[in-house]
């Protein structure tokens, strides 16, 4: 009468527990994980579009001007100061990082007094092009990164940065 | 492919006796609710164990949001309960979990009293299982004050006061537990650091003490 089943009433029994429980002990812990992952799958900020400073201000010479703004922290709201270094190419604002891209320093315009017409980064001695473009031979490998930028009644409003390679 | 994972590891360090020893052991029929559905009274120390794990793992998580400090505190329950993804049920485990926890470790106190299993040779692990439930009360003492709401803080008011009513040293018991005079900051993160690591460590402690004796001693005998 026996047959030879191909799962043992064992077997069966091992599966089924290990089911049902892997079943309750998912309905527990998924909760919990997407609760700890909710910032990677938070719906990323749409940008904003900050006042800088007015196109008069501006020459041809970069200069760094403060961009305040607020940052969203969950519970807290944070007044967050950028520098951002800006200047006027012909009549297009151009508005660059002052973030280094070799290890994330500050650079400044013309303080090397080698090189004046240049963004030095006093780390490691990186140097950029007015433009940003970052001069070989020097550790940093990309140019400096790029504010998107509006200008609306003479002012001069920045988004965000964004490498411009 | 499990299995010979399992192999090659078990191969080098002989890991089969360990778990065979912690899952093999004999359940006796008057404790198998399979037999006789009464035997179910037995099941409420398993349960509390089972809910404490669940209040450890929700606390944990909830803690990646929680910040004990009185400006931010009750905001930030908020902002996890509110805008986290599933922040409601996480929170919300933690919390009805906690009274959970309460009433099941009584029932199980209630099923080890009636049915006489604290006596000899059982009276450390009796010991052990009061302390135990003293830890768990702190747990909910301490952890009541930490979403920082009306609520919390008389709840602490009151719980404070009823530690200065002991004679002599209730002051300096008030005192000590609040980190000062009043109910304020120091509070708030004193409550915390007992909340999430002194009790929990004591509990984790005395709870893998209390397992072994229950090994070593076996299950108390039928009525
Ligand atoms: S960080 Fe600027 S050169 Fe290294």
């Amino acid at each position: 009468m026996e047959k030879n089943h191909n799962v043992s009433r064992r077997q069966f029994l091992t599966y089924a527990l290990l089911g049902t429980g892997g079943f309750m002990a998912a309905g527990l812990i998924m909760p919990m994980v997407r609760f700890g992952v909710d910032p990677i799958l938070q719906a990323d900020a749409e940008e904003d579009m900050i006042d800088v400073v007015s196109v008069d201000e501006l020459t041809d010479v970069p200069q760094a001007f403060d961009m305040e703004y607020e940052q969203d922290h969950g519970w807290h709201v944070e007044q967050v100061q950028e520098t951002v270094w800006i200047y006027l190419d012909g009549d297009e604002v151009v508005a660059l990082s002052p973030v280094c891209t070799h290890l994330g320093c500050t650079v400044n315009w013309g303080t090397d007094p080698d090189n004046p017409e240049q963004f030095f980064c006093p780390c490691h001695f990186g140097r950029f092009e007015r433009d940003g473009t970052n001069i070989p031979g020097t550790p940093p490998t990309e140019p400096l990164h790029r504010y998107d930028h509006e200008v609306r009644d003479g002012r001069v409003l920045l988004g965000n940065p964004s490498p411009q390679v | 492919m499990l299995q010979r994972i399992y192999d090659w590891i078990d191969d080098r360090i002989d890991v089969t006796p360990l778990w065979r020893d912690v899952a093999d052991h004999e359940v006796p029929e008057h404790v198998n609710p399979g037999y006789h559905f009464s035997a179910f009274v037995y099941c409420f120390g398993g349960l509390t164990f089972f809910t404490v794990v669940i209040q450890i793992l929700s606390g944990m998580f909830l803690t990646m949001y929680y910040v004990p400090d009185i400006v931010n505190a009750h905001a930030s329950v908020e902002y996890l309960q509110t805008d986290v993804a599933f922040g409601m049920i996480v929170r919300g485990m933690h919390h009805w979990g906690a009274s959970v926890v309460i009433v099941m470790v009584f029932l199980h106190t209630l099923r080890v009293f009636f049915t006489g299993s604290y006596k000899k040779p059982r009276e450390i692990n009796w010991v052990v299982g009061v302390l135990l439930f003293f830890i768990i009360l702190g747990l909910g003492f301490t952890g009541y004050l930490l979403p920082w709401d009306m609520k919390a803080y008389f709840a602490t008011q009151v719980g404070l006061e009823i530690a200065e009513s002991v004679p002599v040293v209730g002051d300096m018991i008030s005192n000590l537990l609040a980190g000062g005079e009043f109910i304020g900051a120091q509070t708030l993160t004193r409550f915390f650091a007992i909340h999430v690591f002194f009790l929990p460590g004591a509990l984790l402690g005395l709870i893998a003490i209390h397992f072994i004796m229950i090994r070593r001693q076996g299950i108390s005998g039928p009525l």
